[in-house]
């Protein structure tokens, strides 16, 4: 197989913030890539770049230096609607508060990238039932935000994610809102898309959360820390070991 | 996103906040009812104006003798009879573009009819009097000309005095008296209906010019054959002004006034009247019409103030959008949607309650019901236009807002 084009490629990639207390850089020339089929966990306390990072490669935010390409595409040369395109039919988002409309069902907010994608109806229902049995909520497509709990709220927001296919999938503390379990859940959730092909970035600054990834990138004040591959921490497994009656060890997930 | 689709989206929004748009929407809805019931209001009484005055007759001028100076002390118009049968043949056949001249000398009587009597106005004249009004016979016939000349003791009679004296009886042949002497009605007018003054137009009795001098109003208009008011209707509006004039001189000459003297008739350009009642009707029916205008207005701009509220409410919902790959557009124009959607739903009740209004006013202030179409279409548009134009600004803070910290807004 030759090399396929990285999902996301940066190089000297920067934003600076010129606020009335001066110039802030929130990131430094960081050159980095990210190869189709990687699951990757960006870490950093905050205040250090990686919500930044997250906005420019999210195509939220534009770059003040420096090049970022996703599938690519440079994104510095795209105007707003070439920005809106590229968040539509290549990224898919999950936010830690989920972000449903409260008004319409999950089907319905599922279906919402696919609007802006001038799909039709009958296409976007089709494809928003099979997103939901993806994430394993088939049954519950014709519910409100309101009537599912955090972890199937959060299921939701990850059909929504995938259902315009994009090449990579970027979540934001995904985990942030939910218990411990649920969390597990929803990280086991990522890896076997992750095993279905589907590239993912989780940007936490949970260790908990980016041991479940393949590949770490650090941020601090800034700068690219460090970028490292370990072995990832199975969380179905983890799962299966606390529905165990057995006297488990207290700390999930070592199971491997 | 189909515009259908888009529609539902909004409707869908709107009813999340029942009470708050039904709020919102009640601005509206007064203010397109008060438009629609203004104008209807407006035209109405403007319509009232024009159909008195085509109930007048065109081009007319009226020349009132008098306002003669006896030992200093001016008497004013009517005062004394200067005007003659002579004069008003003069006038028609002197005067440009008079196409009719008719002397009128008017009284009040009694009439008496069997049983009945009813008092009403005596109008002395001959057939150019039915031509300079416009005033076609019903029933029977109009005076000969044999009859004029010979002063017979006949009379036409207006539909009023043919109800009140007549009653069910066919009034036509029918002998009646006025002080005594016994009339024939020969013919009945056609309906004419109020004045511009909210006189009875109707309410009249017409007997030819020399039976009346002589056998109702007196001696003093049979000795001289004078009249008191001669009516000139002339071929067009441009044609009275100057022969107003014409008509002066030529009345001055006829009765030998000196340059010092003043004149002994005064002329008065009725159509000049006329216009001058149509266009205070306009300008009624324009401010009436401001003032529904501004309380549209003032709906507006509570649909402006509704959708900056939703939209700051409903900021998260904006990132997540923009988010998913709607661009700037995407988002104004569902913000635009939704403000033209309430503002349509109010217009809409405000129309049906405008209509019921105006119908109901109409109704009770005995007018003409004048609700166009025109009115309707135009309140519609209106009221789209209020939301798309008190919508935009609400809109554009939504579609410029940045995701990044609207996803961050709680």
């Amino acid at each position: 197989m030759e090399a396929a084009i990285p999902v996301i490629e940066t190089r000297d990639l920067s934003r600076v913030y010129d606020l009335d207390s001066g110039r802030v850089t929130a990131l430094d020339r960081v050159s980095l890539a990210i190869e189709p089929g990687e699951l990757v966990a960006v870490m950093g306390p905050s205040g250090s770049g990686k919500s930044t990072f997250m906005n420019l490669i999210g195509c939220l935010d534009r770059p003040t230096g420096g090049h970022c390409r996703i599938d690519g595409v440079a994104v510095e040369t795209l105007d707003g609607d070439g920005l809106a395109a590229i968040r539509n039919r290549k990224l898919g988002f999950v936010f830690q508060q989920f972000n449903l409309l409260p008004r319409v069902d999950a089907c319905d907010n599922v279906a919402l990238p696919m609007v802006y994608a001038g799909i039709d109806g009958r296409t976007r229902r089709m494809r928003a039932l099979a997103a939901l049995a993806r994430v394993g909520l088939a049954e519950r497509a014709h519910h409100r935000p309101v009537q599912l709990s955090g972890g199937q709220q959060q299921r939701v927001a990850i059909a929504r994610a995938l259902v315009n296919a994009p090449r990579l999938l970027l979540a934001d503390e995904p985990t942030g809102a939910l218990d411990s379990r649920t969390a597990l859940e929803i990280l086991g959730l990522f890896q076997e898309l992750n095993r279905d092909g589907v590239t993912v970035v989780l940007v936490t600054h949970d260790a908990e959360v980016a041991r479940h990834a393949r590949r770490v990138i650090r941020f601090r004040d800034g700068r690219l820390l460090s970028d490292t591959r370990q072995e990832a921490a199975d969380a179905r497994a983890a799962l299966a070991a606390l529905d165990k009656p057995a006297p488990a060890p207290a700390t999930a997930g070592v199971a491997a | 996103m189909s515009l259908l689709e888009a529609v539902r989206s909004a409707l869908s929004a709107i009813g999340a906040n029942a009470l708050r748009s039904a709020l919102t929407m009640l601005g509206i809805i007064i203010g397109v009812a008060a438009v629609i019931a203004m104008v209807a209001i407006g035209s109405g009484a403007r319509e009232r104006v024009t159909s008195q005055i085509k109930s007048l007759g065109a081009n007319l001028a009226i020349i009132q003798s008098g306002n003669v100076t006896q030992g200093g002390v001016r008497l004013g118009a009517g005062a004394s009879s200067t005007l003659t049968d002579e004069d008003s043949r003069a006038i028609l056949k002197e005067v440009e573009d008079v196409v009719a001249a008719a002397p009128v000398i008017v009284t009040r009587a009694q009439a008496i009819f069997a049983g009945s009597n009813w008092s009403t106005q005596i109008t002395a004249t001959d057939l150019d009097f039915f031509t300079a009004r416009e005033w076609s016979i019903g029933e029977g016939r109009l005076f000969e000309p044999e009859e004029l000349r010979r002063g017979e003791i006949v009379a036409v009679i207006g539909q009023t005095v043919a109800r009140n004296l007549f009653g069910d009886t066919d009034p036509i042949d029918q002998q009646f008296r006025i002080r005594n002497v016994p009339f024939k009605v020969i013919g009945v007018m056609a309906p004419k209906g109020q004045s511009a003054l909210g006189q009875d137009q109707d309410d009249v009795i017409f007997v030819p010019l020399d039976t009346g001098r002589r056998r109702i109003v007196g001696r003093n208009y049979a000795r001289d054959a004078s009249v008191q008011t001669i009516m000139v209707k002339f071929a067009s509006e441009e044609a009275i002004n100057p022969g107003i004039e014409q008509i002066r001189a030529l009345l001055r000459q006829r009765h030998r006034l000196g340059d010092e003297q003043d004149d002994d008739f005064a002329v008065r350009n009725l159509t000049e009247i006329a216009n001058t009642a149509t266009q205070a009707a306009t300008t009624l029916s324009w401010l009436l019409a401001a003032v529904a205008g501004v309380s549209l207005l003032v709906g507006g701009i509570g649909i402006m103030n509704i959708m900056l509220v939703s939209v700051t409410e409903r900021t998260r919902e904006i990132g997540l959008r923009l988010a998913v790959g709607a661009r700037q557009r995407d988002i104004l124009a569902q913000f635009l949607i939704e403000a033209t959607t309430l503002a349509t739903i109010g217009g809409a009740v405000g129309i049906a309650l405008g209509v019921a209004a105006a119908l109901s006013i109409a109704s009770i202030a005995g007018w003409p019901s004048v609700v166009s179409v025109d009115t309707i279409l135009i309140a519609v548009g209106v009221s789209g236009m209020i939301g798309v134009f008190f919508g935009f600004y609400p809109a554009r803070q939504a579609a410029r807002l940045d995701p990044i910290e609207a996803l961050r807004r709680e």
